[in-house]
């Protein structure tokens, strides 16, 4: 890079190699896990060869498949509930006029975000236990779901609410103005001009679910193995490759959602 | 003149429509934000009034607890019954465990503001298509799977990972150095975990930052430390308060982290709570030690909104 030879007025000295050792701390070890996925010997740290055998061990998993369903059967449902409720929440509490208790209401939304997870974790085991306890209500995988659903609204909220403030209202009015009905405009203008906020909205939330494992460790119930919960038990057992390559797939999964996630806020911007 | 007599008229009655419409509407739409409120109510505002309650139960021998009042929990944060003269008698374990966690946590938040606000102010200096890259670039760690991360981290610092290998190949050592389960471990651990919720909020403090004034520091004859700590540090103040709140909280309740890292050796709050559901069977004592967690979670709050609020940026 050929820059030109002047003083910057923006430079700070040390502050590039600051950002580049940064990236490296953040990126060098998870590089390591996923080359090491690739090993076609049998132990995480003795590297022997290139395969892709782990992969194929991982796939071919009973355990793994189980772990895999339980996860994507949570995460999609708990991703579907909490963006259409967020969704509809941002509208409630953008489009009005100031209510008495909108400044509670937006500290309730905001509240999984600011209570630490392990809190949040064994309260929700403890009401799991009462409500099982008092009632013999137990929802099977419906409490991980209800669980999930809880801490994926604030974030699945974020993006919507802001995407409906930046949001020009004179075409909401300009609806309103030619007789539409509230419905009809929301649904021909509002939403239309939403959907982006929704979009990067349920991705985050398909994350935040998709990866959990505080929470979902605490509540699980036996048979209610997720991929994280996979993951840990595996740990806990002499390790093989596979588990780097489970790891890895959970990080593409991720990597894939943030990605999106950010390429349409960036359209957005643009 | 039929229309200039008309048209206020008309206007008023099509003004007095549009704010109907938007009144109703207005009202209507507050309903929208229900579900969302219920289902939050119910699974996560229900369960923490529930905790309070069970602090002040008794437990059960073999989990979850009785229904009788007691202090005990509380008691037993501090204090440990004598089982032959049943006087209490201090015991500060679960104080060391809090104020070992409170450590850990300062020095996470101030390592990562150390090597977070360099790079914030870096990415926030590159011209806007290298930026986006540097954005995306940090984005995806935040949102990684912190347990397949910190995995990362314990591959690496095994007695047979890579930096142990590494230093027996080259022969600098020959018995490999100890750094699983130890403190430097959760230490580390938490820097690598919490590194990119620093940066973030102080990238986006420090985007908005107005170059000019760097300038007129310049133009001042300021050096470039000066309008390091002079101009651009208290600009960024927001930023780091908020950069230090979103590294400070998560890394005080930490549960991922010690649980791999510490090997169930070194205890941080989070697990000391989550033992007492587990294998401690103190159902009571947990909810109370995640009570006295969320006191000091709140106390951090608290600050915050005290620093932020009500003051006015001088430049």
């Amino acid at each position: 890079m050929a820059e030109p030879r002047v003083m910057d007025i923006k430079d700070q000295p040390g502050f590039r190699t600051i950002a580049v050792i940064c990236l490296l701390v953040l990126y060098v070890p998870v590089l390591i896990l996923m080359i090491f996925s690739l090993n076609s010997g049998s132990l995480v740290t003795h590297w022997e060869g290139v395969t892709l055998g782990w992969y194929g061990t991982a796939f071919l998993n009973e355990e793994f498949h189980a772990a895999a369903r339980n996860t994507l059967i949570i995460s999609v449902t708990a991703t579907i509930v909490s963006t259409i409720c967020a969704t509809l929440a941002a509208i409630g509490m953008t489009r009005v006029k100031p209510w008495r208790g909108l400044a509670a209401a937006f500290m309730v939304i905001n509240l999984p975000l600011m209570v630490p997870e392990i809190i949040t974790a064994v309260a929700t085991l403890s009401f799991f236990a009462l409500i099982a306890g008092a009632f013999g209500l137990n929802f099977g995988i419906g409490n991980l779901i209800l669980a999930h659903t809880v801490f994926c609204i604030p974030f699945a909220y974020m993006p919507i609410r802001a995407r409906l403030e930046d949001m020009d209202l004179t075409l909401e009015y300009a609806a309103a103005d030619l007789y539409a009905t509230p419905w009809n405009a929301f649904r021909r203008i509002t939403l239309p001009l939403l959907v982006p906020g929704i979009m990067s909205g349920a991705a985050l939330a398909f994350i935040v679910s998709f990866d959990d494992f505080t929470i979902t460790q605490l509540v699980a119930g036996p048979g209610q193995t997720t991929l994280p919960l996979y993951i840990w038990n595996q740990i806990r057992r002499p390790m093989t490759p596979e588990i780097n390559a489970i790891s890895t797939i959970l990080l593409m999964v991720s990597i894939l959602f943030v990605s999106v996630s950010f390429l349409i806020a960036r359209r957005r911007a643009k | 003149m039929t229309t200039a007599a008309l048209s206020p008229t008309m206007i008023s009655k099509a003004a007095l429509f549009e704010a109907q419409a938007v009144k109703t509407s207005a009202r209507r739409n507050r309903l929208l934000s229900l579900p969302a409120l219920i289902i939050i109510g119910i699974f996560g505002v229900l369960p923490l009034i529930i905790i309070c309650v069970y602090s002040f139960l008794v437990a059960a021998p073999y989990g979850g607890v009785q229904w009788q009042f007691s202090t005990d929990a509380y008691l037993n944060f501090l204090f440990q019954r004598d089982i032959f003269d049943d006087t209490l008698q201090f015991t500060p374990d679960f104080l060391i465990i809090y104020l070992r966690s409170f450590l850990f946590a300062v020095v996470t938040t101030v390592i990562c503001l150390l090597l977070g606000f360099p790079t914030a102010y870096f990415m926030a200096t590159r011209p806007p298509a290298q930026r986006n890259w540097w954005v995306l670039l940090i984005t995806i760690p935040f949102w990684s799977n912190l347990l397949v991360r910190t995995l990362a981290i314990m591959f690496i610092i095994r007695d047979e990972g890579l930096i142990n290998n590494a230093l027996i190949g080259l022969g600098v050592i020959d018995k490999p150095i100890t750094m699983l389960y130890t403190n430097f471990a959760i230490q580390l651990g938490l820097l690598y975990a919490f590194l990119p919720f620093m940066v973030l909020p102080l990238y986006s403090s420090l985007e908005k930052l107005d170059f000019r004034l760097i300038e007129a520091a310049y133009d001042l004859y300021a050096t470039r430390r000066q309008v390091l700590w002079r101009v651009i540090i208290p600009l960024s103040k927001p930023g780091i308060i908020a950069g230090c709140l979103l590294v400070f909280i998560p890394a005080l309740g930490a549960y991922v982290t010690p649980l791999i890292l510490g090997g169930g050796i070194h205890l941080m709050i989070g697990d000391l709570i989550a033992q007492q559901f587990g294998s401690g069977r103190n159902w009571p004592l947990g909810c109370a030690q995640a009570l006295i967690l969320m006191a000091a979670v709140l106390v951090a709050l608290y600050f915050y909104v005290r620093n932020t609020s009500g003051k006015v940026q001088h430049g």
